[in-house]
């Protein structure tokens, strides 16, 4: 028997008379009161991750700072392209390229306010996930569209099945007595642009 | 190092209560746990006190899990199936010496010699680095507290931070003394010491061929895998090397993709007391130019549909390794992770050890003093002292607890005899009436007073009151 129908039979045996089980009851709350600003409130929460928030689309410059070489997906739009920065395309760029850039720009899928979320999934204007991760500086351009209150708004607006990555705030570890440190292995400065009121 | 175990001791040590008393003679162990334990449960209470649903969401989680261990050969096929069209290879492991071989023999086909880990409770159960390094293969831990862990050839002593047991200073000199490039004139600062590891890891991440994960989820609906992380070391060993092979036990199944809007509220909440962790990785199966190529996910069963057999022990497949348990465990924050023995400590691992290698560890469920406190925070609702009183009354008992238990079954039942033997504990008790508990007890009863008092019977019986009140 191969390993797979064994564990399959195993799997069986041990459920032999197991009634059904009820269907999950789903009464949490999937939405947040109507009134909630959940522009403020993500800010709140990207400020309490040391994320550096700004405004408008003139504020890109100002988020990639002193950056000389900054790593764009293709796709990024033109008119996010602004500063004094070099922006490098990324079309299958060398590891080594990656590691030697200053930061990335791009965009993103969703942001979840609740939980100062921002979530990335391929698609538009994001790149692969290298772009992301090997820069020590990622600006991140978030529509305010993009912008929902809860996690169960923000899923159904991602492409399940590529890559993902949710990102709330820079890199962190809690591994030394619990105390929070900013900055390991993924980019250790993020920036967040909001375009649109 | 004041907080390392004694070796022979650290791990898969024979006796709980054995450990737990050298455990109780460290001081410094004893602070730091007091101190990280105390610290977390604070962040979480405070992340947890935000959401006004939290209930709603531990019942969802519940019957989520409880729908997983019922549908688990439909949910395990359906995963299999979905992976496998997105351009996973996946494998089956009957036991960990399985999934190891699997594992090592990826490796090699893929012309490499080392991995780089992403943190993984899965692998540490199967012991892979061990069995790595016996195949002259070599496992790189890259999370932050598994490195610190690795590099002072120590064990894990707790699910989420491995490295609770050491503090700052004595990380320090960890990092001083085994790490070949670390900085001169390294601090104790959090911070520098993070920064030391970067530096250290950034090489091996950038140019390693092969990584090896564990899941958290596995989403049978599309066939992805999930890993929560924070530190961006997960993602390196995600996106980076051409090959990945992720060793994923079978439990981990979720049904459907909208499910991680109920896991992904309760599992950062409960484990680093956070809104959410920063990192979260998605793939299902390999994505041309967009990470890994050659993408392994190998399903581990390793005794757990032996735990999926038991009606009552089941729930333990439930955990999703927040350790929220460990952090308010009354034992866990004296002891310390290492004196269950088991990958798996605290409230979970005493429930989960026994069952995951009968036999084996069949003290741990008594190293608990059942005070639920650990079914309250359960982001999944584990009725944990509920398995502890099942494993109790299912593991073997000693002669004398026996006969003993016979002996007062035999006077319980018979109302006179009850009667004459509370007259003689009365009787006897009379010199020790005014101190109202006897300390020492003459052989065989000194076994229970060695490490309690035996209260003194009242001076009158609850049937002697009762007829009192009747006249």
């Amino acid at each position: 028997m191969s390993a797979k129908e064994e564990i399959l039979a195993r799997m069986r045996r041990a459920l032999d008379g197991a009634g059904p089980v009820p269907v999950p009851p789903r009464e949490y709350r999937r939405a947040l009161d109507e009134d909630a600003d959940v522009v403020e409130m993500l800010i709140d929460r990207l400020v309490d991750y040391k994320a550096e928030v700004h405004h408008g689309v003139d504020a890109i410059e100002a988020a990639l700072g002193d950056a000389k070489q900054v790593v764009v997906p293709a796709d990024l739009p033109t008119e996010w392209r602004l500063g004094r920065s070099v922006f490098i395309e990324d079309r299958n760029l060398a590891t080594e390229d990656l590691d030697g850039a200053d930061a990335v720009l791009t965009g993103c899928a969703a942001a979840v306010a609740v939980s100062g979320t921002i979530m990335l999934d391929a698609g538009a204007a994001q790149g692969r996930r290298a772009i992301t991760l090997v820069p020590d500086h990622h600006v991140i351009v978030v529509r305010r569209d993009q912008i929902v209150g809860h996690l169960a708004e923000a899923l159904p607006r991602l492409h399940p099945t590529r890559p993902q990555t949710w990102i709330s705030g820079p890199s962190a570890t809690s591994d030394i007595e619990l105390q929070r440190v900013e900055g390991v292995h993924g980019p250790r400065r993020l920036d967040v642009v909001i375009l649109g009121d | 190092m004041t907080t390392a175990f004694p070796p022979g001791r650290s791990l898969r040590s024979p006796k709980f209560a054995e450990s737990a008393k050298v455990a109780l003679g460290m001081p410094q162990l004893r602070s730091n746990l007091a101190h990280a334990t105390g610290t977390i449960r604070g962040k979480r209470a405070t992340v947890v006190g935000e959401l006004d649903d939290w209930e709603s969401l531990r019942d969802a989680a519940a019957a989520i899990k409880a729908d997983v261990q019922h549908r688990m050969p439909e949910l395990a096929v359906a995963f299999e199936r979905k992976a496998t069209e997105a351009g996973a290879t996946v494998h089956w492991a009957r036991d960990g010496a399985e999934a190891n071989r699997i594992a090592a023999r990826i490796t090699r086909e893929a012309g490499a010699d080392e991995v780089v880990k992403v943190k993984s409770m899965a692998t540490q159960e199967i012991e892979l680095n061990e069995h790595f390094e016996a195949e002259g293969l070599k496992a790189w831990e890259t999370d932050l507290a598994e490195l610190i862990v690795q590099l002072a050839e120590d064990r894990p002593s707790h699910i989420l931070v491995p490295a609770i047991h050491y503090n700052r200073t004595e990380i320090r000199d960890i990092f001083k003394g085994r790490m070949s490039d670390a900085p001169t004139g390294l601090t104790d600062e959090p911070a520098a010491l993070a920064e030391a590891a970067r530096l250290h890891l950034r090489r091996r991440f950038l140019s390693a061929k092969v990584a090896v994960s564990g899941a958290n989820f596995a989403v049978a609906e599309t066939g992805s895998l999930v890993v929560v992380e924070s530190e961006g070391n997960g993602r390196m060993c995600l996106t980076m090397p051409r090959t990945l092979i992720s060793v994923v036990g079978v439990e981990k199944l979720l049904p459907r993709f909208e499910d991680l809007e109920v896991f992904m509220q309760l599992l950062p909440r409960s484990s680093t007391g956070e809104r959410m962790n920063p990192y979260t990785s998605i793939w299902t199966g390999a994505t041309g130019g967009d990470g890994p190529e050659d993408v392994h996910i190998i399903l581990l069963d390793n005794g757990r549909t032996d735990v999926l057999a038991d009606e009552v022990g089941r729930q333990a497949l439930s955990c999703i390794r927040c350790s929220a348990c460990l952090n308010v465990c009354p034992v866990y924050e004296r002891t310390g992770g290492h004196a269950y023995g088991h990958v798996y400590p605290g409230p979970i691992g005493a429930i989960l050890a026994p069952q995951l290698e009968p036999g084996r560890h069949d003290d741990l469920p008594y190293a608990s003093s059942l005070c639920g406190a650990c079914y309250e925070v359960c982001p999944v609702k584990i009725n944990i002292p509920e398995v502890l009183v099942h494993l109790r009354q299912q593991g073997p008992h000693h002669v004398g607890e026996k006969a003993a238990m016979g002996a007062a079954e035999a006077v319980m039942a018979r109302p006179r005899l009850w009667r004459a033997a509370l007259g003689a504990a009365r009787f006897f008790s009379l010199p020790w009436r005014k101190r109202g508990s006897v300390r020492r007890l003459p052989w065989p009863a000194s076994k229970w007073t060695v490490s309690r008092d035996m209260p003194v019977p009242p001076k009158e019986t609850f049937r002697d009151w009762w007829k009192e009140r009747e006249r």
